[in-house]
């Protein structure tokens, strides 16, 4: 990671400039055609979209860093339902509703505590059965989704608390809750990714697992704080949506795993590991939700949007290895 | 840090493990309720099973050959929808025959994609989960799809009638099971999409077309979506979008209960089919018993983790993860 030379520089900005591409075409596009009397480019429509891309934009960020260790994490959709459920039901038990507002903060710590055991769960499986995380997780995500029917069958758990709204609602400096979560999240872990020695083990066990094990690092432990990590951001990204939207189905998060895995390989991670940067998954999350966004204006049916997303998808890996012919893009599983 | 013996009773837990269970499961959940064996409950759980099956039959080869396929799922609606659609249009031969052209088409595309192009097949078929998703949804409006006269066609046929006493859809999931496991075990086809799962590069020097065996697999499974696309559309005469969602995963993870190696090379037609079968009975048997339909889902979570597990630890000869 040390050296980049003018081919990495050009691979880290395209994202970018695929963003900048995108608010370009649909803004003309939006203009000529006139298909919509809002305008595209406006200030409170990008406010907004920054805000709908911050329950998916948190998990992805997690996802980068299992992603750079070379691994994968199929079951966040299922503790982001878990967690929502906890946060949710917790508010209604008799203890919790004598605190009054106090509640609160409480519930939020059982909600992300409830993420942070599964993820935990999963890391544990991962560090002693060595089993590849792609399965752990699969199974897990099968699992997880039972425990969520298991909490409150097929009915869909709903609890409203204004001070909550309020809360998710609020807008500081112009942007709203979930903004600040998503860009303190994004500034959190770019800083653990580039400044501290569990971001350079994290690139180094995803660039050679022997390698890293025989310089000393524990492996184990590594992945599990990380599993850790993800499943502590899934929850987070249920608290700050569920707060706001106050009830919750079973079948909520499901495909989550996919949209956050699909973001952070836009921002140009690689599965195999080694590869990739938090800010990078900041701009692949900000470039779906645009191009959901930007469909959406120019009057094309939300249908259109999952087609445009995989071409894209499939697009991206095209060019990437066309840049990158000597890499190496192996699925390592 | 228990070290297996070849002569191990561990070995041969972990070598037929998937077998043991099986039987133990079978076992178990009749005593609790005798209905269980009974063969109207047996040919019940192979009936609901044969869609899922037939899917994880295709995906088995791409598995083999060292790849994943995570769009079978949206493909199964997507065939679900068309043929419903072209039903009433083009009546019921014709729109069996474009079904089938068109689920061919988006398979030779992904194959092209991944043999050719040499993507990654987990990002290619993610994304294709996706784009066809898309499809299916701008092909039907996003409405339900349903055929009109639902008594005065034979496309009942294929999900509905028996054959001599037995359901059709277990009738052509058994008959393409054989044909599949002959296919995979005594051609030599069978034996380039091991080699090219295997070892690929060697594969490659050796003169095997890397390229054509995986393409031919992932056509090999849009053949098998499209069936299962068939027996679904068939039995329900109706569909929502949506009908195929979620089923990759469970595919996969009856490929890997059967103990096939994501890594390639390695898994059997007849083992997936006990993957399949162990799914559908550990679902029959956890509800005859009268636990609530969610418990299967956790009892899936420990058993593929638990067979994993035992199939990795007879690999490498211990029980724990040598990781530190």
């Amino acid at each position: 990671m040390a050296t980049l030379n003018r081919k990495d520089y050009i691979k880290r900005s395209a994202i970018w400039g695929f963003i900048v591409v995108e608010l370009a075409f649909f803004a003309i596009v939006g203009d000529v055609m006139s298909v919509s009397d809002r305008t595209f480019l406006s200030l409170d429509n990008m406010l907004l979209l920054l805000k709908q891309s911050a329950p998916i934009g948190i998990i992805a960020l997690g996802m980068t860093i299992i992603m750079i260790n070379g691994n994968i994490d199929l079951s966040v959709g299922a503790t982001f339902a878990l967690a929502a459920i906890v946060l949710l039901d917790s508010l209604t038990w008799p203890f919790m509703q004598a605190l009054g507002d106090w509640a609160i903060p409480l519930a939020w710590g059982f909600a992300l505590m409830t993420g942070v055991v599964l993820g935990a769960i999963n890391g544990l499986i991962v560090w002693k059965t060595g089993v590849d995380a792609f399965i752990v997780t699969l199974a897990s995500m099968l699992g997880f989704r039972g425990l969520v029917f298991m909490y409150n069958g097929e009915q869909p758990t709903s609890h409203l608390n204004w001070t909550l709204v309020d809360f998710a609602e609020a807008q500081f400096l112009g942007l709203h809750t979930a903004t600040w979560f998503l860009l303190g999240v994004a500034l959190i872990l770019w800083l653990v990714m580039t400044k501290t020695v569990h971001g350079r083990n994290a690139y180094a066990i995803g660039n050679n697992r022997e390698a890293a094990i025989n310089a000393g690092i524990r492996v184990g432990p590594h992945f599990m704080l990380n599993f850790m990590l993800i499943g502590f951001l899934a929850a987070l990204s249920a608290v700050i949506f569920y707060s706001e939207s106050g009830s919750v189905n079973p079948n909520d998060g499901m495909l989550y795993e996919l949209w956050a895995i699909t973001a952070v390989v836009l921002g140009g991670t690689k599965l195999a590991g080694g590869y990739g940067s938090i800010i990078s998954t900041l701009g692949g999350v900000i470039a779906i939700q645009l191009l959901r966004k930007g469909l959406g204006h120019i009057g094309a049916d939300t249908q259109t949007v999952n087609l445009v997303i995989g071409l894209i998808l499939i697009g991206v890996l095209f060019l990437d290895r066309q840049l990158n012919r000597q890499g190496k893009e192996e699925l390592k599983i | 840090m228990a070290q297996f013996n070849k002569s191990d009773i561990g070995a041969l837990l972990a070598k037929q493990g998937i077998l043991i269970a099986f039987a133990v499961f079978m076992i178990g959940f009749t005593l609790a309720n005798p209905r269980f064996i009974e063969l109207d409950n047996v040919s019940g759980v192979i009936r609901s099973s044969a869609i899922l099956g037939v899917m994880a039959l295709g995906v088995t080869f791409v598995v083999i050959g060292g790849n994943l396929d995570l769009s079978v799922g949206s493909m199964m609606s997507f065939s679900t929808i068309v043929v419903l659609d072209l039903h009433d249009k083009l009546g019921p031969g014709l729109a069996i025959v474009a079904m089938f052209a068109l689920t061919l088409a988006l398979g030779a595309f992904i194959g092209f994609l991944v043999g050719y192009l040499k993507l990654n097949s987990l990002i290619v078929t993610l994304g294709m989960l996706s784009a066809i998703h898309g499809l299916t949804l701008t092909w039907s409006g996003g409405k339900n799809m349903d055929i009109a006269d639902k008594s005065g066609t034979w496309f009942a046929f294929f999900g509905q009638a028996r054959v001599m006493g037995v359901p059709v859809p277990i009738l052509i999931f058994a008959l393409l099971a054989v044909l599949l496991s002959l296919l995979l075990a005594k051609t030599p086809f069978g034996r380039k999409v091991y080699a090219v799962g295997g070892n690929g590069q060697a594969a490659t020097f050796s003169g095997i077309p890397r390229a054509r065996v995986v393409f031919m697999t992932y056509l090999l499974s849009a053949f098998c979506v499209a069936t299962a696309g068939l027996l679904q559309a068939s039995r329900s005469m109706g569909s929502q979008n949506t009908v195929g969602q979620g089923m990759e995963l469970e595919v996969l993870a009856a490929v890997i209960l059967g103990g096939a190696s994501l890594l390639g090379g390695s898994g059997t037609v007849v083992k997936t089919v006990i993957g399949v079968l162990i799914l559908g009975f550990i679902q029959s048997g956890l509800l005859l018993v009268g636990l609530d339909f969610y418990v299967q889902y956790i009892v899936t979570w420990i058993i593929i983790i638990l067979a994993v597990w035992l199939d990795v630890a007879a690999k490498r000869g211990r029980l724990w993860s040598p990781i530190a």
